[in-house]
């Protein structure tokens, strides 16, 4: 039972593979549709419908990434003290009125704001309210994380209202992604031993004393499609280009310029047009290469 | 020296005589026989001039047919006459023609005289070609034998005027641009001061091809010359003296530069390398030559005149180097050339040479003899530069049958004066000539690539003229197995960061590791921009890096981490910089390859297409200024602009240290006693691998010098020749300081060591990258004087042919020095070359590298590319013959950009070499050598096991089976040995099989061993590997090619041997060698890391992922939290799956961190809650009462777990829920809440804490009372219940 599930998904992720490097084009067409969508779970089945082709994490990577830049452009529109101040009095006026409402979350979608980044500005008023100071990070992070801790049940109520159904933000999206980071590059490693592949990991080199430091080194490089490895670095999002330019930048031409060529596996695809480094020592791929060429265990070497 | 020559003539003084005195080793030579007393110095450049001024008319264009009078054809002549004359001037010559015929092609213009005359018909023509045309531009030299004009006429012809610079249609102009580019660029390779403008060096190139547009367009319009006003030639000062009348012709508006006074070294200037210099006077024998000029000239000291040559030269040397005038030498296209129904001539049949019309053909065959003499005794500065001349000579396209026989030539031959006649004036006595030298000198051509010796053997002229040096070159060819191929360029671009060196510990701060971490990037981020845009026009790499760069090294300044970078410098430039350069000049390489596979012949059927797609390329000459080909560029600029003494203190510490480090390597000679047979084939194996590392050594220990020479003159590099006060001030100065690297030293050492063939290459790189002043320091004088010492001394052949081509190496080398603009014009013939060497006197007899034979062909390509321009002159004469274009053609290939085929065609073996490059790059360097040390080792060891056993073993079985047979009657002994020497052949074929087997039973042990015991498996494994794999190679390749000769060889004297004791025949079975074959060695790699741990024993780690367990609670949640619609409702069963999961998710530790772990317990506390106070909307299922069931899953899933948040259950908001929710949902709750106790999950004091805060808030009474009935109702454990219920009162 249990194997031909996962062959069946095997078989699903094998036909996955062939649709998670978008082209750009297709790549601009979903930032289009996603422009209009608020971060819920309603939008993600919007969103899945429109696109089934696609995994859903694929576009939940993309839709997040996304609303992610979203968020960023609008951060100055919304971060205003007197913008915050408005939305908390919007707030606390529409509490006394009708306190059972999803308040913050509507609020959200109107100014088209996070709801959790939205809950975590009205705690920060609710706070500088009640102790007339700066609360601190951690604390604001605790009542996130924890929405008892704060002393107004409905304020808690509304924040976790919001912390909950946002999918882009939020101390449980938080952890979702550090999860599925780890996830991603334990799946690495543990397809590497399957291979038989020896490495050394990320806690291995920096005890070395390396400055930078990729997931995996390799400690006999591999070839994927005719291209040296010699490093690999695991990123369970999908790879566009803003993101992409910023990996480069600041990870992938490091481990260039100090490991030689590598591989890099966007887990939720990459956009197909971005895997254009490869002579210069940078390999895209949306999953863990099955054409791996090893040393001395590649296709029987002519021995004279 | 005209007189010596005159004589040998005149057959006054004996040639044997000469001869011996250009061989003797003093400067003058006493024999009654031979009455002059002048030094072989002063000779030699005279005879060169000479040459260069006999093939200057038919060298350089085509027809000088309406020439009416000798001088006018000699001026001519003259104007090109030395062409090779680095050190002339070409713009100048260039402008001279173009300019000339701006006017001249009206003849009614200019008042008639001679010159008008002359120019009338043909200026166009003779002037284009005159500038360009000529293959070797050199003015005159001090003394020309020839010409006899006076030297304003000269002059004035080779003028531009100020009328070119207005007229020329577009076309023209574009192509008259060009050709002044070339020139400008480059006609003096040595001229050109800058080093920067290496690209706009063509002169040659320029000149050939263009004589076709001489030829062939007489009446173009003049092409257009820059026009510099600061040339004095362009723009002389007026009124300045002129010396001669001719000088005032109506026609010019601008007064000829005045040759007396001012410029009295306007002559010498264009001599052919520097040599006219250095010459006194010219001698009395033509008293007539020049008069003015000389008289002019012999006033001066010899000082002075090479102090104003010095400025003209630079001069010229600016103005070849600026921008303007280094158009890269871009040369007309053929094809314009052949338009059809080309004016005034008709290309006239490029005339045949033809051995018969040859004429004096004695006096050639002297002149001939005489020259050779002085290119194998070394006598000249650069014996390429000369062997290219001939080439030329051997391929110029000369004067038309028909035209030779007028005037110009026929006066010429009848001239009464030898000197005056005109031995190389038509086509069939140069080629004549130059086949002669050929012969002479077959030893030096035999040594050039396959291609050009195909080229040349195929070339008609060489068949037609002599039928011998055909076969013997064809042979030669044959015999030629180099291969010419460069390495493939290694993939990986990047030094490999070393934990050793590189890591925190190797700073003084974590603020200098960090920073460096950046800068190392930000390296490589210039790196790559400069190889995506550098080729793209009009960028500039200071003022698209200038600024980031100088940043980034005054980071490096605050940081203090000089050292660091220098050394990622160093060994990225080594890293990249080091093999053939294949960056830029990967267009000439195909057309090589395809010459070499078709050959002249079936190349010319490649004509017509080729005509479409051609290109002119130019020919750079064998003496190139020195360059920064490739990469280097980038390292060259970036230290350019970066311009920080820090840094470059720290790369000269490092250079040098690494260089003398290189210069010590020891490179082993063969064998002391070298067995029997190991001579055969390419030379024993040893010898191969030491001559490899040779080469390697070789061409790092170059380039490092010449980086190492760059930044230790750059602050010195002036565009020109500084005055000479300055100069003096200068050297004064300088003079105090001590050098970075005491040149002298080394090369002294390195000769009592007789290590030179190391040594001089790299010290030449070095010294090529002078400044002016610094061949006038006492300190490099010295140094330039010890390298001419040892190249006079290195003459070709005299050390056997065992290190011809390490002679070779060294002479061209030395050669190319000697031509390069820095090198002072008059050192090479000066007569007082004090530096007398003790160590060239009395050389040690040990053995040194000098007597190696390291030297290669492709060693010798790759260190001096320009020795395939020779490859270049063939091919441009063979596509010129027969499209009789003058010019070079190159094919463009419109692929080129797919010229290095897609990545994925990499054969897997490539890939496999390419995998164990990669593997090394991040490994210790210590792995790498020890793999190919022991590699090497247990090849070797492994060729003698076999030569000593299975060799052995197989020539007794031969010998047994031989004495058997031979006691049988009516054997043929010739056909037995015939027959047992086949057996054994083919029985030695598994001599490759047996060293297989040896190698990978013997390396992985010998490195295993060698190997830190900490090495990890798999490095482990792979290194044995591979040093199996080298090992077997090595000896499987040197027994595949050479095991048949072997056993030959040990037969034959076995069977000698056998033969003579015949009667003898004691049996022995024959032993059978086995030819089984092991299985290889099955390698057992292990992976990296153990799994995780913590898990339960048997745990598969086949669990839901975290990630996901905690989405799909996310929407649980969510939906609980609401909004949420009607239909969002789930099942007990589905919340139970859930929790299963999440169970199992838990359960496994191997993915599972802290962090999230804590969250999902966290998530499925609050999922409790919401069930418990109802939120989670759950349809009630028919089946009766699942829930407490479901919260029995909790139950368990938290008693497995280690510290859920339970106090969650017990907080404000979640029983702030409960109060509101219906009894059922309460009595759960309590149920929770009493499971949880009971388990010990929760405290009663915990729970008790908690419920106080009830008190705290305002309940509805009612509704406390209901909780309290509840909680009494549902029989709360006894030993809780008191304080539940006092709290509870206490709410009421």
């Amino acid at each position: 039972m249990m194997d031909s599930v996962s062959g069946t998904s095997a078989a699903v992720a094998d036909k996955r593979v062939n649709q998670m490097q978008i082209c750009r084009a297709e790549y601009r067409a979903i930032g289009r549709f996603v422009e209009q969508l608020r971060p819920t779970r309603q939008s993600m089945k919007t969103l899945q419908t429109q696109f089934p082709h696609l995994p859903p994490s694929t576009l939940l990577s993309i839709f997040s990434q996304e609303y992610q830049k979203r968020m960023k452009r609008s951060m100055p529109r919304h971060h205003a003290p007197d913008v915050i101040k408005a939305y908390y009095q919007r707030y606390r006026s529409e509490a006394k009125t009708r306190p059972s409402a999803p308040l913050l979350l509507e609020l959200a979608h109107q100014v088209d704001l996070s709801p959790a980044l939205l809950a975590r500005l009205m705690v920060e008023c609710f706070l500088e309210e009640r102790q007339a100071s700066v609360a601190s990070r951690h604390v604001l992070n605790n009542m996130l994380r924890e929405p008892y801790l704060i002393p107004d049940l409905l304020l808690a109520k509304h924040v976790e209202q919001c912390t909950v159904n946002d999918c882009c933000y939020g101390p449980l999206v938080d952890c979702i992604k550090h999860a599925i980071g780890l996830e991603h590059e334990d799946l690495l490693r543990d397809k590497l031993r399957e291979t038989n592949l020896s490495f050394l990991d990320e806690n291995q080199l920096r005890a070395k004393g390396y400055d930078k430091t990729p997931d995996i080194i390799l400690e006999v490089p591999i070839a994927v499609d005719g291209h040296i490895v010699h490093w690999i670095e695991s990123k369970a999002s999908f790879g566009d280009d803003h993101s992409h330019h910023t990996y480069l930048n600041e990870q992938f031409w490091s481990y260039c310029n100090r490991f030689g060529p590598g591989l890099v596996i966007y887990w939720y695809g990459f956009v197909s047009e971005l895997d254009c480094q490869r002579e210069r020592g940078i390999l895209l791929r949306d999953g863990f290469p099955s054409d791996i060429v090893s040393l001395c265990q590649g296709p029987a070497r002519s021995r004279v | 020296m005209a007189a010596l020559l005159e004589s040998l003539l005149h057959s006054k003084v004996e040639l044997g005589e000469a001869v011996l005195w250009l061989r003797g080793g003093r400067h003058v030579y006493e024999s009654q026989n031979f009455p002059f007393k002048f030094s072989k110095e002063e000779f030699v450049p005279f005879l060169l001039n000479f040459l260069r001024d006999q093939s200057s008319q038919t060298l350089t264009h085509g027809p000088t047919t309406p020439a009416k009078t000798p001088s006018t054809s000699r001026s001519v002549r003259t104007q090109d006459f030395s062409r090779r004359g680095n050190k002339s001037t070409p713009v100048q010559t260039s402008r001279s023609g173009s300019r000339v015929q701006l006017f001249s092609p009206a003849p009614s213009v200019s008042p008639v005289n001679e010159r008008s005359e002359q120019e009338t018909p043909f200026t166009g023509s003779h002037c284009l070609s005159g500038v360009s045309a000529l293959s070797s531009p050199s003015f005159s030299s001090v003394w020309s034998p020839a010409p006899r004009s006076t030297p304003s006429e000269r002059r004035s012809a080779q003028r531009p005027s100020l009328g070119d610079f207005m007229t020329s249609p577009p076309e023209t102009q574009h192509r008259g641009r060009r050709r002044s580019g070339v020139f400008g660029g480059g006609a003096p390779g040595r001229q050109t001061g800058s080093r920067g403008a290496e690209e706009g060096v063509r002169w040659d190139g320029g000149g050939r091809r263009n004589r076709g547009v001489g030829r062939t367009e007489p009446v173009s319009p003049p092409a257009p010359v820059q026009l510099n006003f600061n040339n004095l030639e362009d723009f002389p000062p007026v009124g300045a003296a002129q010396s001669s009348p001719v000088a005032t012709k109506p026609s010019r508006r601008i007064n000829p530069t005045p040759v007396s006074a001012e410029r009295p070294n306007s002559k010498p200037k264009s001599c052919f390398t520097s040599t006219p210099l250095s010459l006194p006077a010219s001698p009395p024998a033509i008293p007539e030559s020049d008069g003015a000029k000389l008289t002019a000239g012999s006033p001066h000291s010899l000082q002075e005149e090479r102090e104003l040559l010095r400025r003209e030269r630079s001069k010229l040397a600016q103005q070849a180097s600026s921008p303007l005038k280094t158009t890269p030498a871009i040369c007309t296209p053929t094809k314009t050339v052949h338009r059809q129904g080309s004016k005034v001539t008709p290309d006239p049949q490029s005339p045949c040479p033809d051995p018969s019309k040859v004429t004096q053909k004695s006096e050639l065959d002297l002149l001939a003899e005489l020259y050779c003499t002085c290119i194998s005794e070394n006598l000249v500065p650069c014996v390429f530069l000369e062997l290219f001349f001939v080439l030329q000579l051997l391929t110029s396209h000369g004067v038309s049958v028909s035209e030779s026989g007028e005037e110009g030539i026929s006066l010429c031959e009848d001239s009464p004066d030898v000197l005056e006649k005109a031995y190389l004036g038509n086509v069939h006595n140069c080629v004549y000539f130059s086949v002669r030298v050929l012969e002479n000198q077959f030893e030096l051509v035999s040594h050039l690539d396959k291609c050009t010796l195909r080229l040349l053997s195929e070339n008609e002229r060489v068949g037609t003229f002599s039928s011998s040096l055909k076969e013997r070159l064809a042979q030669a060819q044959d015999n030629c197995t180099s291969k010419a191929l460069p390495s493939p360029p290694l993939f990986v671009h990047s030094v490999p960061f070393q934990p050793a060196t590189d890591n925190r510990s190797n700073f003084s701060s974590d603020r200098a590791f960090h920073t460096f971490k950046k800068q190392r990037d930000v390296f490589y981020g210039f790196l790559r921009e400069w190889e995506d845009s550098h080729k793209e026009p009009g960028w500039d790499f200071e003022a698209a890096l200038g600024s980031r760069v100088r940043m980034m090294v005054s980071q490096l300044t605050a940081a203090g981490s000089h050292s660091h970078f220098a050394r990622l410098f160093q060994k990225q430039l080594i890293q990249m910089c080091k093999g053939p350069c294949v960056l830029g000049s990967s267009s000439d390489a195909p057309d090589a390859d395809l010459l070499g596979m078709l050959g002249a012949d079936s190349l010319g059927r490649l004509k017509r297409l080729q005509q479409r797609l051609v290109q002119p390329q130019g020919l750079i000459g064998p003496c190139p200024p020195p360059s920064f080909p490739g990469h280097q560029e980038f390292f060259k600029c970036f230290l350019q602009t970066a311009s920080c003494c820090q840094l470059n203190q720290h790369l000269k510490d490092g250079l040098c240290q690494q260089l003398l480090k290189l210069d010590e390597v020891s490179i082993l000679g063969p064998d002391a006693s070298p067995a029997r047979g190991e001579e055969t084939g390419d030379g024993d194996m040893e010898q191969q691998d030491e001559k490899q590392r040779f080469s390697s050594v070789l061409l790092t220990a170059r380039l490092l010098a010449k980086f190492l020479g760059f930044i230790s003159f750059l602050p010195y590099q002036t565009s020109e020749l500084p005055s000479r006060d300055i100069q003096d001030t200068a050297i004064t100065l300088r003079s105090k300081s001590s050098p970075v690297l005491d040149v002298c030293a080394v090369l002294r050492s390195s000769l009592h060591r007789r290590r030179t063939i190391l040594t001089v290459p790299w010290i030449v790189e070095f010294l090529s990258m002078l400044d002016y002043i610094g061949p006038l320091l006492p300190f490099y004088r010295t140094a330039l004087c010890l390298l001419l010492q040892i190249y006079k001394r290195m003459v070709l052949g005299r050390g056997g042919e065992l290190c011809y081509m390490n002679q070779l190496l060294m002479v061209a080398v030395l050669g190319w020095l000697f031509q390069i603009p820095i090198f002072p014009e008059d050192l090479f013939f000066s007569t007082d070359l004090k530096e007398d060497v003790k160590e060239l006197e009395n050389i040690p007899s040990s053995q040194g590298l000098d007597t190696l034979p390291l030297v290669d062909q492709q060693l010798l390509y790759t260190c001096c590319p320009y020795l395939g321009e020779f490859r270049k002159l063939l091919a441009a004469f063979v596509a010129g013959s027969t499209s009789k274009s003058g010019g070079l053609i190159r094919k463009i290939t419109p692929t080129s950009a797919e010229l290095r085929g897609p990545s994925t065609t990499r054969s897997q073996q490539k890939l496999q070499v390419d995998l164990e490059q990669a593997f090394f790059h991040n490994q210790p360097p210590s792995l790498r050598r020890t793999v190919e040390f022991v590699a090497e080792r247990v090849g070797s060891n492994c060729v003698k096991h076999i030569k000593a056993t299975l060799v052995l073993e197989l020539v007794k079985g031969g010998e047994k089976t031989l004495r058997d047979s031979l006691g049988l009657e009516g054997v043929n002994t010739a056909k037995l040995n015939d027959s047992i020497c086949a057996q054994l052949c083919d029985a030695g074929m598994q001599a490759l099989e047996t060293a297989t087997r040896f190698c990978s039973e013997n390396a992985p042990g010998a490195v295993r061993v060698l190997l830190p015991l900490e090495t990890s498996p798999s490095v482990l494994t792979t290194a044995e590997s591979i040093t199996t794999r080298l090992a077997t190679e090595k000896a499987c390749s040197w027994l595949s090619s050479n095991i048949t000769t072997l056993l030959k060889r040990e037969w034959k004297s076995a069977f000698d041997r056998v033969m003579k004791t015949v009667p003898s025949s004691i049996s022995l079975d024959a032993e059978e060698v086995e030819g089984s074959s092991r299985s290889q060695q099955v390698q057992k790699s292990t992976s990296g890391l153990s799994a995780g741990s913590s898990c339960v024993s048997d745990c598969t780690h086949k669990v839901p992922l975290g990630s996901q367990v905690m989405i799909e609670i996310k929407e649980v949640l969510s939906v609980a939290v609401g909004p949420r619609s009607d239909e969002e409702v789930y099942t007990v069963h589905q919340i139970e799956s859930l929790l299963d999961r999440v169970g199992q998710t838990l359960g496994c530790k191997k993915l599972l961190s802290p962090v999230v772990e804590q969250m999902l317990l966290r998530c499925t506390v609050q999922l409790a809650c919401k069930l418990v106070s109802g939120e989670l909307p759950l349809v009630s299922s028919a089946e009766g009462n699942k829930r407490p069931a479901l919260l029995e899953k909790f139950l368990v899933l938290w008693s497995q777990s280690p510290s859920p948040p339970l106090h969650l259950l017990l907080s404000e908001p979640t029983l702030t829920a409960i109060l509101s929710a219906t009894d059922s949902e309460r009595t759960d709750y309590l149920f929770l809440i009493r499971q949880l106790i009971e388990r010990g999950l929760l405290g009663e004091e915990e729970v008790g804490t908690n419920w106080q805060k009830l008190s705290a808030l305002s309940w509805p009474a009612e509704s406390a009372e209901k909780f309290q009935q509840l909680s009494l109702g549902t029989q709360f454990p006894l030993p809780s219940l008191p304080n539940h219920r006092d709290i509870l009162q206490v709410s009421q």
